[in-house]
């Protein structure tokens, strides 16, 4: 345990990682991210780990490949552009069965888009970004708090099930400052046992470590297999919290920095004379389904707030099936939920309307397009230029 | 009876894949002689590339990681800061370590991380049948350069060596060939360096080995043996291009 202090959310995740026993980072500089690597370059080599600043996040990720390849607890963090350039090593990662922690401080997209906190790469963290079947456990953090004492439970649960997770939480909530206090105590470790799969030297005997990608004739049983320790993770290691989620109308599902307007939304509907619940999935992957379609059995309505363009709703639909309808009250690219227009699409659910809440046919309902080669322009077919 | 030959003590039993006349098995053997001679095997960890030499994994009786094409030297990186004691080797084509892999290798070298890289350059993709790579010589015929790789279109070789000794992290530079019993003593004498090099912490070392490719060549092993002096060697001329460690 640690006295509280007022930390920023990046800072606190950095100094929750060196805590939870990481000790190799790899990075490239990315906004809003900046602090962790930053952090990280000061103080990692104080406590016995080492520190690179890769040549591109495609390096950053390779070089967390090598050291987790050791046993070494190890780690890399970015943002949306540079977690799209980690695929590779990320589905590399899954394909060796190594345990890593990733950190995505999402920033709007598609592309470079803004440096503005976002929820866009719901999809891309849970259903995987980078080629073949595979999932990694994704952590969603909504406080400052949480950012510092993730680091330590996703590198557990990397370990425990040799996969990587990655911790999903955004600009705003990586630039903010709040009072905060980690949980744990400081873990050495030099004082952990070491892992059999691992690379290691002077073995004396121990036999041959292999860490391995291609798996040719074996990948059927390879890929089977580990979908076994996924239907055991699913069962076994969901988390989220419950705020009011048993006798409220309108049952809100809001993770990260959403889940806080969520809050707001909360105390405001008591006033207004809304009954309103928090169902707030901690871990994206696994999704906590089952206890989300219990709670909607006893809710009218489901309104998911995410900072996406309906990403989220999916694994609530998934989850809740046709039990109430779901509504979805988005703010993609970089917007930030209020909680007076989450309550208005709340309203709007429980009375048939529609302000507040984002349908895609509907947003496109009078919607006419052209984009067409004009001829009036010249034609494609002169490739010299000039003359 | 006396023993004057035998198997390397790091090399496994494990049948190779490699085509006949292919310059990789040379090399491995080279390899698993230097790690018994320096005394080193127990600290020895190898990173095995995509490509031709994917496999390499199972050759070598030391701890291995294979991973993505052209990320060995950052996969290397990660282990050796890692494990500071261990030698740590990045076994690389010239698809991987030249065109796909070519920031890794490269800031590899800026950092001076203390590995020692293996590159075997072939003038051609192998694994996957014989297309142009970035090492492909002028005029030379590739199934992606069916009239032969044309400057104007497809630019010139590149020679790794020359170019990494521009950068002052790189400490020893060397190209070799494993073409005739003469050239395969000095191309083992260069690899003991670059591993006595990591043994005495002297930062980035690389080997360049001119490798026959029969089967991509449409050769015979001899026409790739001549193929290797006559047209790789004028292009890749052989020597030590740095030598910084032995000061």
């Amino acid at each position: 345990m640690s006295e509280k202090a007022l930390r920023k959310g990046n800072e606190a995740l950095a100094e929750g990682a060196i805590r939870a026993g990481i000790r190799f980072f790899a990075g490239y500089p990315i906004t809003p991210q900046n602090e962790v690597p930053e952090y990280m370059s000061a103080h990692l080599a104080d406590n016995g780990g080492a520190f690179v600043q890769a040549e591109s996040e495609v390096a950053a990720i390779n070089m967390v490949y090598g050291a987790a390849a050791t046993g070494t607890r190890s780690m890399t963090s970015s943002s949306s552009p540079g977690v799209s350039l980690k695929q590779e090593g990320i589905t590399y990662l899954a394909s060796a069965d190594l345990p890593c922690l990733i950190v995505n401080v999402m920033r709007g997209g598609p592309g470079l888009g803004s440096i503005s906190g976002a929820q866009g790469d719901y999809f891309q963290a849970t259903r995987g970004g980078g080629n073949g079947d595979y999932h990694i456990l994704v952590l969603a953090p909504n406080s400052v708090e949480e950012l510092g004492n993730f680091p330590k439970l996703g590198i557990e649960l990397a370990e425990k099930y040799r996969m990587p997770c990655m911790i999903l939480a955004d600009g705003i909530l990586g630039q903010m400052m709040e009072s905060m206090s980690f949980n744990f105590e400081p873990v050495d470790p030099n004082k952990l046992g070491k892992f059999s799969w691992a690379v290691d030297i002077n073995k004396q005997g121990r036999g041959k470590s292999k860490v391995f990608s291609y798996k040719g004739d074996n990948l059927i049983a390879d890929v089977t297999e580990r979908a076994k320790r996924y239907g055991l993770i699913e069962k076994t290691e969901t988390r989220y919290e419950e705020r009011n989620c048993e006798n409220c109308d309108v049952l809100l599902v809001a993770y990260g920095l959403s889940s806080r307007a969520c809050l707001e939304a909360l105390s405001l509907a008591k006033e207004q004379g809304l009954n309103v619940g928090l169902f707030r999935p901690i871990t994206l992957w696994p999704f906590p389904s089952q206890r989300l379609a219990e709670l909607s059995k006893r809710a009218k309505a489901v309104l998911v707030v995410e900072q996406s363009l309906g990403q989220l709703v999916q694994d609530v639909k998934l989850a809740v099936g046709n039990n109430i309808p779901v509504g979805l009250n988005a703010y993609p690219a970089g917007g930030q939920p209020d909680g007076q227009q989450i309550l208005t699409a709340a309203r709007s659910l429980l009375t048939g309307k529609k302000d507040g809440l984002f349908d895609l046919q509907e947003h496109a309902a009078n919607f006419t397009y052209n984009c067409e080669r004009d001829l009036s322009l010249g034609v494609q077919g002169d490739r010299k230029g000039g003359k | 009876m006396t023993i004057i030959a035998q198997k390397p003590k790091c090399l496994t039993d494990v049948p190779m894949h490699y085509c006949p006349g292919c310059g990789h098995g040379i090399v491995h053997r080279l390899l698993g002689e230097t790690f018994d001679e320096l005394g080193i095997a127990e600290r020895v960890i190898g990173v095995a590339p995509v490509g031709c030499a994917v496999f390499a994994d199972d050759y070598f009786a030391c701890d291995t990681v294979q991973g993505a094409h052209g990320r060995g030297p950052a996969i290397a990186t990660g282990v050796k800061r890692s494990k500071p004691g261990a030698i740590v080797f990045s076994y690389q084509g010239d698809g991987d370590l030249a065109s796909i892999g070519m920031a890794e290798i490269v800031h590899a070298a800026v950092r001076s991380e203390n590995i020692t890289v293996i590159f075997i350059n072939n003038a051609i993709y192998g694994m996957t049948g014989g297309q142009m790579a970035p090492t492909t010589l002028v005029g030379q015929v590739a199934t992606t350069a069916p009239k032969g790789r044309d400057p104007k279109l497809q630019g010139w070789p590149i020679n790794m060596c020359e170019m990494l000794a521009q950068i002052t992290g790189s400490k020893f530079l060397a190209r070799v060939a494993v073409d005739n019993p003469q050239n395969v003593i000095k191309a083992k004498q260069a690899i003991k360096k670059a591993f006595e090099n990591q043994v005495n912490n002297v930062g980035f070392s690389m080997v360049e080995v001119l490798s026959q490719c029969p089967t991509n060549w449409h050769a015979s092993v001899p026409q790739a043996l001549e193929f290797v002096r006559t047209k790789m060697m004028p292009q890749y001329p052989l020597g030590i291009f740095k030598d910084e460690g032995a000061n």
